[in-house]
């Protein structure tokens, strides 16, 4: 496999930004990312490396580095779950019981259907809107367990949550 | 409470405060012209950031514009030189900048124009965590129309002034807010910080020198610019000047992000702000400036929020983060969730802070769970003793050792009293999620 056409004509414009290539790195990652199901594949890692002159295990050890890059697939969907200080005070641990209970998945794991993976993530800065989660890329803030349920619901059956 | 003026939040109010056509009917991009049209020159403009008093507001409340006059003079070292957006806002408790980022972009990016300007930077890069999706295109978005516009790029307002803004997305690392971290992260590789000196003035970026600001820093140069040091100046109090963007968290009524002037106590955030502590509780603790600065018990309520009546107090006043716990509390699980994010976080490159934070973590939260030992807490104090001040490459460890060392010292019965129960009398009472084994 190789970067797609629109990826590289994307990096190609990316990297003009600064005064050395690699600086792009980043963000590149991010958009192999969200290209790939959101996780990155060995063979995303390496047509990287190739794309950015370096070897695959200095990007490998870079996106190893960042909590946001995933080495391993996910399912559909994937809830962030804020466990820092401010949330847990406004319940973010009940709030994690119910949405793995709403959504099938253990906590660092997948639902058995492949619709969620559920992690836990450190201080989003939505602190003064605690508890909160992330829903692939969507921050949903303010949470009780009646809204969470409903959010989760309407991302399982396909509508704009 | 005084009446007091307020400039940081009074643009949000308006419908599409994002857009340029309405930063420009608030009056936006009126300092870059001042600056631009008058022309003042780049030392003046330093002069009037030194004059205002303003000091950083991302937690060390450095002096803004002794910062900048720290870059090296152009004659005598041509290197390109650059400024660098801190807007990886991360530390607990701390909200305040993705307001100005999702609702008043543009007032960002005439900062940074001002601020490239002053320091003869040819560009400057805004690193924004990777979870603030909104703010990220929100400021992206204001950066094409200002460039649209003339306002970003070459010879901006017709002028020989040219500076390009970029946006750079980082991925969730807490490390990433350290100034060199950010610059390792920003140039491609593992947020590792870097040890200092050399310090980025001197070479900072790509081996240039180099600013790092934070958002809300860089946000009230325009406002210092059009009306003055003096206008500035006689907000607040004669060292922490101008006003603040307080972020409040926890177990209050009104939790929320305030604009306020220095020089309040807590007690009147909390009651006149905040709207008191919830559920008609008492409060018990607050960290007065995220979850890095040392927890402070109820009877130190009446400190006032500046950044030297608080480090008298015996804390920080950091980023302004307040975050209030009620008397239910349990101090033993707030220190287990606080050591275990700094845990978390720690890059890993010295030994005190990679071992150290983990050993605290895992202390507190045995204690946390009922398996603590008496001498546990005498443990706590010696490990966060050999771990900080400036024993590391950057203030991580110290991060975790200065909440360890206060919470020990003003809560220690409350550790006593798990330790001798067995058990945590606060502890929360529903059923944990169920973990993936082995997962992280």
């Amino acid at each position: 496999m190789a970067l797609s056409p629109k990826l590289v004509r994307e990096f190609d414009e990316l990297v003009t930004h600064y005064p050395e290539k690699r600086a792009g790195l980043i963000p590149a990652l991010h958009r192999c990312q969200e290209e790939n199901g959101g996780w990155l594949s060995p063979e995303a890692i390496e047509d990287l490396a190739a794309y950015f002159e370096l070897e695959p295990v200095e990007v490998f050890g870079v996106a190893s580095f960042y909590p946001m890059f995933r080495m391993t697939p996910r399912g559909k969907h994937l809830v962030s779950v804020c466990h820092n200080i401010s949330c847990t005070l406004r319940g973010a641990e009940e709030l994690l019981s119910h949405v793995c209970k709403v959504t099938g998945a253990p906590v660092g794991g997948t639902s058995s259907d492949g619709e969620f993976t559920v992690v836990r993530v450190e201080c989003q800065g939505a602190c003064a809107n605690a508890p909160m989660f992330d829903l692939d890329g969507v921050y949903h803030e303010d949470l009780d367990a009646a809204k969470a349920e409903q959010i989760l619901r309407r991302a399982r059956e396909g509508a704009k949550a | 409470m005084k009446e007091f003026e307020r400039y940081l939040l009074n643009r949000i109010a308006a419908a599409n405060s994002h857009t340029l056509p309405v930063y420009r009917q608030q009056g936006g991009y009126k300092a870059i012209e001042k600056v631009l049209k008058t022309p003042l020159k780049p030392e003046d403009v330093i002069a009037v950031m030194k004059d205002s008093g303003l000091r950083g507001r991302g937690g060390a409340g450095f002096p803004t514009g002794m910062k900048w006059s720290f870059m090296p003079d152009i004659t005598k070292d041509p290197r390109p030189r650059y400024l660098a957006v801190n807007a990886d806002e991360s530390e607990p408790g701390t909200c305040k900048d993705r307001v100005l980022m999702e609702r008043d972009p543009h007032g960002l990016v005439e900062g940074c124009l001002i601020a490239c300007y002053a320091m003869r930077a040819k560009a400057a890069y805004i690193y924004v965590r990777g979870e603030y999706r909104l703010s990220y295109d929100r400021v992206q978005a204001a950066i094409d129309e200002a460039r649209a516009a003339g306002l970003v790029g070459k010879n901006i307002l017709g002028t020989d002034f040219s500076c390009d803004l970029w946006m750079h997305k980082g991925a969730g690392a807490y490390i990433c807010g350290e100034e060199t971290g950010l610059m390792e992260s920003l140039e491609g590789k593992r947020g590792h910080p870097r040890p200092k000196p050399p310090f980025p003035a001197g070479s900072g970026l790509w081996r240039s020198p180099t600013t790092v600001n934070n958002v809300e820093t860089i946000f009230n140069a325009p406002f210092i610019v059009e009306r003055g040091p003096e206008w500035f100046k006689a907000m607040g109090v004669p060292k922490s000047t101008g006003n603040f963007l307080c972020g409040i968290s926890g177990h209050v009524n009104k939790p929320g992000v305030y604009e306020l002037p220095f020089g309040l106590t807590a007690r009147q955030i909390l009651e006149e702000v905040a709207g008191g502590v919830w559920k008609g509780r008492k409060l018990k603790a607050f960290f007065p400036g995220g979850s890095s600065t040392g927890l402070m018990p109820a009877s130190a309520i009446d400190v006032v929020m500046d950044h030297d009546s608080v480090k008298a107090a015996g804390s920080m006043f950091g980023t302004a983060a307040m975050i209030f716990l009620d008397e239910t509390a349990s101090i033993p699980q707030v220190m287990d969730v606080t050591l275990r994010f700094y845990d978390h976080e720690s890059c890993g490159q010295c030994s005190q802070c990679r071992e150290g934070t983990q050993w605290l973590h895992q202390m507190f939260h045995r204690i946390a769970r009922g398996k603590g030992k008496r001498e546990d807490l005498d443990l706590l104090v010696n490990l966060a003793n050999g771990m900080a001040p400036g024993k590391t490459i950057c203030a991580l460890a110290d991060a975790a050792a200065i909440p360890t060392l206060a919470a020990v010292k003003h809560f220690r019965s409350d550790f006593e009293q798990c330790i001798e129960l067995g058990r945590d009398p606060h502890a929360p009472t529903h059923a944990p999620a169920p973990e993936l084994q082995g997962a992280h």
